[in-house]
């Protein structure tokens, strides 16, 4: 960044670094490897993404070349760059970058071979051997690797120098292909309920995995359908963008009406799986809505959340179920509800109200600390006499709606009712969000000083995110005893918080569709810390990914998916006033000011 | 809101600050009065204070309260130890890196490798010294390594974002480590081998009787700080740790290289908690994947309860941690008739955390932190 404002407009990106490529190679290297170790190509090779050709297994390890060669090979394109030609040179350090990746595999298929590390490496197996021989003979294998890895090296060095039209389709039928495939639990049960049966026996193949026509058919659709609807929902993108305010409005509102009638629709097509899926998923999204409000909108990083939850759940089982070893007046579980929900309140406040002075990364800390307490209190001899300590509580009895019971054995009602909380959460996280409280919260977030100055109550509004969240946290927890039908303290682990932080962060902080969004993806296709999700093979290696992805989401795109445009404003700041500042929109002397 | 800013306009006492209070006092009436309640039970286990509280009293006998004294101290060491790491990191880059304890959990891991290998090849029981030696070796270098790696992965791109984004990110470390070791080791305890005999006996110090690996323990907690002590105020690398602790930019400016001192920052914390590791593993010669969690939380906490950024302050908050959460269930909960106190232990280190931060949030020994970390 040393050059003048005069002669940016001639500044090139600059050539190809090649030491960044092999840094690149080296660390893909070593992915192939801990993925390999960790026991991914083995558990999950089972999963069949196309048939005969690729398995789940193996699609964790060959992303690997591929992905690093591409990322190696871009380059931030600053404000008044042009952008570099690219050259073969290009498609040569992306083959140098999948060359390494797949070397680290050649390198642990020889240790595998000549050394015996079975006792702390569990993974470090004959079997391991066999799958990365692709079940012939060693050299063979390696062979194959060398080429399958600078192939694919190449290919994603080739990203690069295709033009940005045809890279968006590559990705765009890649993404399909792989999304029909792990949504096949889902996409299966939808169809059967539409009665379309026909359509799944032709794509996937009998045991999971789809067939290499369906594949080709998924590819040769997702090419097809932009090109020929794809010019139509553009020009009503430009119709609805351009119409009056009043219209528009309407629009919206039609549109929402029409989904929520769909969401309400859905349960009655869908099977036991799918409905118990989508049930967990929504118990997540209002655990993430209320989490929502406390981190994404007031700024406030609780990491004991799932106290509340737990509060909710326990208060719940105790009020309803006739096992209750204390206190057990068997109220029906609406009542219980308002009961519910003023007692998390309560809790939050009484949780809140000491730490909300505190410094941000103290308060986190504190929450966690009073999440552990509440859970080990829960799990205690000395109060067992009202919760039951580790035996939990059992026999809770479902919702009593009048028609029917919703309780676990029927996920269906359990899915229908934890829609109407997540259209109640929704609601109220949408309404607050543009109300006074909401601004105040953000205003906290932004600067909690200056929103002092600006005569908010800071205090009492900080606590305001603390009850409300906690609130929504309770119809969660309500939802989940009945759900469930007995509840232990080992559901309210903190790693349910970290979890439900996850799904908020990845989703995108302070936007309410990209907490859907985020669980949705997270919780649907991952799992939750108990629930299985669609991929169930992933089982072991969620908590790891779910890890991973928090990193990467903060050092990367710490605004989420789905970003609150606000957020990603504060959160690029700096990047904004360089631009502008580039630009000549400021003067040089402001941005010394920028913090 | 608007009525009550002309009433009184003077008055700024919230009623959250009336609430604070009354949680103080609640906190201190709570400790004095299972205070006295212990002090009468022992007076007399028949005296009528203590029965009305805790009919079951029985009260403790002296070599018990010194045993659990030294296990607390034992422990307290521990975590003092993995405490300086959190204390320093927090000084130098105003942060708290959560997955501080991982890299704890990673030390006991490498260290039950270690020995296993060892004992295998027969030289644990042969050449006990040398091995031990081998492994505190092997595991420092792996814990170190591991801090320092994560620092330059996670933390250096994130330098001078809002700080809860770094602590956000530290907890994605500490999940992936944890879960690292599982996918890598499989899930479930691991044991070290078996100590020789003659360093688990118990050999009587100036009237307590302490299990040699508690001895060791302390010993070796004392020497490790001492070393660190010589570390950070007698050479120039730790002239220049604390300089970059006060002010990043104008340490740059005294020609001290602010990357270097960081990462040599993360190294040492990461040495620290290796040695911890190992501590843990003579301690209680087993180790699972979320062995760093509550040790590392509780660690914290002693930095926080000693004055965070002040190393002496972590050790000591350590060390009355350590002692506050194995005699306080007994001394303070039993007389007052709770049940199956020492399922509590845990809580009892959260609520000591709590109240040092309600009551003294700078901690017992003061915070050496400078301004814009403060913030």
């Amino acid at each position: 960044m040393t050059a003048t404002s005069d002669n940016l407009s001639m500044l090139e990106a600059p050539g190809i670094n090649w030491r960044r490529q092999i840094r690149f190679a080296l660390v893909g290297g070593l992915s192939s490897a801990f993925i390999a170790l960790a026991g991914m190509p083995v558990g999950l090779d089972g999963r069949n993404i196309i048939r005969p050709i690729l398995s789940m297994g193996y699609l964790a390890l060959l992303w690997v070349p591929f992905v690093f060669a591409s990322l190696a090979g871009s380059v931030v394109i600053l404000e008044g760059m042009t952008e570099r030609e690219r050259d073969a040179k290009d498609l040569a350090a992306g083959a140098l970058v999948g060359l390494g990746s797949s070397s680290g595999l050649i390198l642990l298929m020889i240790l595998i071979q000549n050394f015996n590390l079975r006792d702390p490496l569990v993974n470090w197996s004959p079997q391991l051997l066999n799958l990365l021989s692709f079940d012939r003979s060693i050299g063979l294998g390696m062979l194959l690797w060398l080429i399958l890895g600078t192939t694919l090296g190449l290919l994603g060095g080739a990203m690069h120098v295709v033009p940005g039209k045809v890279r968006s389709r590559i990705l765009a039928v890649a993404l399909a292909v792989f999304a029909v495939s792990v949504l096949e639990t889902f996409l299966t049960d939808l169809l059967e309920g539409f009665g379309l049966e026909v359509l799944t026996d032709f794509v996937y193949y009998k045991r999971g995995g789809l067939e290499v026509l369906g594949a080709v058919v998924v590819a040769a659709l997702t090419l097809m359908i932009p090109l020929m609807v794809g010019s139509k929902i553009k020009d009503i993108k430009t119709r609805v963008v351009e119409m009056p305010n009043e219209e528009r409005r309407r629009v919206n509102l039609l549109l929402l009406t029409v989904c929520a009638a769909l969401m309400l629709v859905l349960p009655f097509f869908l099977g036991k799986i799918t409905n118990e899926l989508l049930a967990n998923v929504g118990l997540f999204v209002l655990l993430a809505l209320g989490l929502n409000i406390v981190v994404g909108l007031a700024g406030i990083l609780d990491l004991g959340y799932v106290a509340f939850f737990a509060v909710g759940g326990y208060t719940t089982a105790v009020l309803t179920s006739p096992n209750s070893p204390g206190f057990s007046p068997e109220l029906p579980w609406p009542v219980a509800l308002i009961v519910v929900v003023v007692l998390t309140g309560i809790v939050g406040l009484f949780i809140g109200a000491p730490v909300i002075r505190m410094r941000g990364d103290y308060l986190a800390i504190v929450t966690l600390g009073f999440g552990e307490i509440i859970r080990l209190l829960f799990l205690s001899d000395w109060l067992s006499g009202w919760f039951g300590g580790a035996q939990g509580i059992t026999n809770i009895p479902g919702v009593d709606v009048g028609i029917g019971t919703v309780k676990g054995t029927d996920p269906r009602s359990v899915f229908l009712l934890v829609l109407v909380f997540c259209a109640i959460a929704i609601y109220v996280s949408w309404r607050l969000e543009h109300s006074r409280l909401g601004r105040a919260w953000m205003a906290i977030r932004e600067d909690e000083d200056v929103a002092e100055a600006m005569g908010v109550n800071t205090t009492n509004t900080k606590l305001m995110a603390f009850v409300v969240g906690a609130v929504l946290a309770s119809f969660s927890g309500a939802i989940f005893s009945a759900k469930v039908g007995s509840i232990f303290p080992t559901s309210f682990l903190m790693l349910v918080s970290i979890i439900i932080l996850v799904v908020v962060i990845v989703g995108g902080m302070g936007n309410i569709v990209g907490v859907i969004v985020g669980a949705l993806v997270l919780i649907g296709v991952l799992g939750g810390p108990k629930q299985p999700g669609l991929l169930q093979e992933f089982s072991q290696f969620k908590l790891l990914i779910y890890g991973a992805l928090l990193v990467w989401m903060m050092l990367k795109r710490p605004e989420g998916l789905v970003p609150n445009v606000r957020r990603t404003r504060e959160l690029h700041q700096e990047e904004f006033l360089q631009d502008a500042w580039l630009k000549g929109e400021i003067d040089t002397d402001d941005h010394e000011d920028s913090p | 809101m608007a009525a009550t800013h002309d009433a009184k306009p003077t008055s700024r006492v919230l009623w959250v600050d009336r609430f604070l209070t009354l949680i103080r006092i609640a906190f201190v009436v709570l400790i004095s009065v299972g205070l006295i309640a212990f002090i009468a039970q022992q007076i007399d286990p028949q005296n009528p204070l203590a029965r009305w509280l805790n009919p079951d009293a029985t009260g403790l006998t002296a070599p018990q309260f010194k045993g659990l004294l030294v296990t607390g101290l034992a422990q307290g060491a521990m975590y003092g130890l993995i405490a300086l790491g959190y204390s320093m990191v927090y000084g130098v880059l105003g942060f708290i890196n959560f997955a501080h304890g991982e890299v704890f959990m990673v030390g006991a891991m490498s260290g039950m490798i270690t020995s296993n290998k060892l004992a295998d090849a027969g030289l644990w029981e042969d050449a006990f010294l040398f091995s031990l030696l081998f492994v505190v070796v092997t595991s420092i270098t792996i814990s170190t390594a591991t801090a320092v790696i994560m620092e330059r992965i996670a933390y250096r791109p994130l330098r001078g974002s809002p700080r809860l984004i770094p602590l956000i990110t530290s907890i994605g470390v500490s999940f992936f480590l944890q879960n690292m070791s599982v996918v890598l080791l499989g899930p479930g305890a691991k044991s070290y081998p078996s100590l020789p005999s003659w360093l688990s006996q118990k050999r009587s110090v100036i009237g307590f009787e302490i299990e040699g690996t508690k001895l060791v323990v302390l010993l070796t907690a004392a020497v490790s700080m001492a070393g660190l002590w010589f570390l950070v105020e007698r050479t120039r690398t730790g002239k220049a740790m604390r300089a970059v602790a006060e002010d990043k930019e104008i340490a740059a400016l005294m020609g001290i290289d602010v990357n270097r001192t960081i990462v040599t920052t993360f190294a040492v914390g990461g040495a620290m908690a290796g040695v911890a590791g190992i501590l843990w593993g003579i301690l209680f010669r087993s180790v699972i994947h979320t062995t760093g969690f509550l040790p590392g939380i509780k660690a914290f906490s002693a930095a926080v309860v000693g004055g965070i950024g002040n190393l002496g302050g972590a050790m000591a908050g350590g060390l009355s941690l350590g002692a506050a959460e194995a005699t306080a269930p007994l001394v303070l909960l039993e007389p007052l008739g709770v049940d199956g106190v020492s399922q509590l232990r845990d809580a009892v280190a959260f609520a000591v955390l709590i109240f040092v931060l309600l009551v003294r949030p700078s901690g017992l020994f003061g915070e050496r932190l400078s301004d814009e970390d403060r913030a």
